[in-house]
């Protein structure tokens, strides 16, 4: 479903992701892990056709990131980091929008919106103004966004960050529940999450993949701890 | 089409959905009809609208760069450009639906001052095509103010920046023709570049239509600005997602 080759993205003399290469299917929870500014939102980015790689080529669906944005975006749902949604609107009011620029009308896009609600339990709010919602309920509320028209792949940076434990159950469970027919993309610096959610870590460190193996790997490298594998392969580049 | 309209939708709405969008309008209509009354529009016992549509080049002049300053600067400022440029969305067909979600508003706040038309009507037998050709004017003039205002929008990413920049630049375009400046100019440019400079003002163009004169030169006049400064804000909103 994914399938990068050699992507390259600079920002003046700052190379951000450096001949990144990779390929993700069905089933895949891809756990993209690495240092604060090790490349890891830039390749995000270059996939869900939000900025443009310097050299290199992906596809997400069959579909080229640079001839077919578009498309690429139809088919897939994205997570930014910071979640960052119109404050002015009310959920219902901001997943009717997304399903308006993706096609999802007529009679189609209530029980959609019903559907996302539901599984991302946001009912209780549905009518609130997104500024004054919780950040659990505003992270809840990206994801349930990514989730219209039901995206065969998804990518969410930092799915996790600023949400207390229950919250954190609640999104491994939605991910875990919809692992089967999709393909996630899910980046993150805390080591817990990859083990408990992913069953693939790419660890990315200065813009290369330095290690792509399962979360299971990376424990028996670092003795037990993926953290200690984290710090040698991070100190190590 | 589809992405174009939904953008187009849920910025209009948003005009609604917080105070701001209804200060600006309320702003507006209380500072048109204070500028039509004070420019002796009973005294001149006339019944044309030409003291109204006088006062608006100054009073767009601060009204359009309010209504469209957060566009732009306010998806960057936040971070949901980010979220936008993720979704099934083109560069062009986002700039073209807030740049029409904003013209529309404009056109609700030109309505708005329907009591203005009617007041003449009941009062007198005015020209009635001057009228229509005079809103239809003052509609394209705002369109190409914002088309101004939305390209410095663009340009930042606070609201404050974008508005008085927009002034600045709006004001070059306004006052091109004037007295004034052709003056200073005269001596500096040769005479065919001061015809071109004082045929660039957006009143002079305006004020024909005021008269109830549809000439084509000045439709295309208004045609072309406006999608010249539409496309530069695509290029320039593309450019500027890079830095995010």
């Amino acid at each position: 479903m994914i399938n990068v080759k050699n992507l390259r993205k600079t920002f003046g003399e700052i190379v951000a992701v450096d001949n990144v290469s990779f390929e993700a299917g069905k089933g895949d929870i891809v756990g993209f892990i690495g240092p604060n500014g090790a490349g890891k939102t830039t390749t995000l980015r270059m996939l869900s056709c939000f900025i443009a790689p310097d050299s290199g080529s992906a596809t997400v669906g069959d579909f080229d990131i640079r001839t077919q944005p578009v498309e690429v975006q139809r088919c897939l749902g994205y997570v930014p980091e910071k979640s960052p949604f119109y404050g002015e609107m009310t959920p219902r009011w901001f997943l009717k929008f997304v399903c308006d620029v993706r096609g999802i009308n007529g009679n189609r896009y209530k029980p959609e919106i019903e559907r996302v609600a539901t599984i991302s339990s946001l009912q209780g709010v549905m009518d609130r103004r997104i500024e004054t919602l919780s950040k659990g309920f505003q992270r809840r509320l990206g994801l349930a966004q990514s989730l219209l028209g039901d995206p065969p792949v998804l990518i969410l940076d930092e799915p996790m960050a600023g949400l207390d434990p229950n919250q954190k159950q609640e999104i491994i469970e939605l991910i875990r529940l919809m692992a089967a027919d999709k393909c996630f993309i899910i980046s993150t610096h805390v080591m817990e999450e990859l083990e408990t959610i992913c069953n693939r870590g790419i660890l990315i460190n200065r813009g290369r993949i330095v290690a792509d193996s399962t979360p299971a790997d990376f424990k028996e490298k670092g003795q037990g701890r993926i953290d200690t594998f984290f710090r040698q392969a991070t100190s190590e580049a | 089409m589809r992405a174009t309209s939904a953008i187009f939708k849920r910025e209009f709405q948003s005009y609604f959905s917080t105070s701001m969008g209804y200060v600006i309008l309320v702003v507006f209509l209380a500072l048109s009809g204070f500028l039509t009354i004070k420019g002796r529009f009973f005294e001149l016992r006339q019944a044309d609208l030409r003291v109204f549509f006088d006062s608006l080049p100054l009073l767009f002049l601060f009204f359009v760069p309010a209504a469209a300053m957060r566009l732009w600067a306010e998806e960057h400022k936040s971070g949901t450009i980010e979220f936008l440029f993720s979704l099934p969305v083109t560069v062009r067909q986002a700039v073209i639906g807030k740049f029409l979600a904003a013209w529309l508003f404009l056109g609700v706040a030109l309505a708005l001052t329907a009591p203005v038309v009617i007041a003449v009507l009941y009062l007198g037998h005015p020209d009635t095509s001057a009228i229509v050709t005079g809103y239809l004017g003052a509609f394209l003039m705002g369109g190409a103010y914002l088309a101004m205002s939305t390209l410095c929008s663009a340009l930042t990413r606070s609201q404050i920046v974008s508005f008085v920049l927009s002034i600045a630049v709006i004001s070059l375009f306004v006052y091109a023709d004037s007295p004034a400046f052709l003056a200073w100019l005269r001596g500096r440019l040769p005479a065919f570049l001061m015809e071109a400079v004082a045929n660039m003002s957006v009143v002079g163009h305006f004020e024909s239509m005021q008269r109830g004169v549809l000439e084509f030169r000045d439709l295309t006049y208004y045609g072309v600005l406006i999608a010249g400064l539409v496309s530069m804000t695509c290029i320039i909103v593309d450019h500027r997602r890079e830095s995010c």
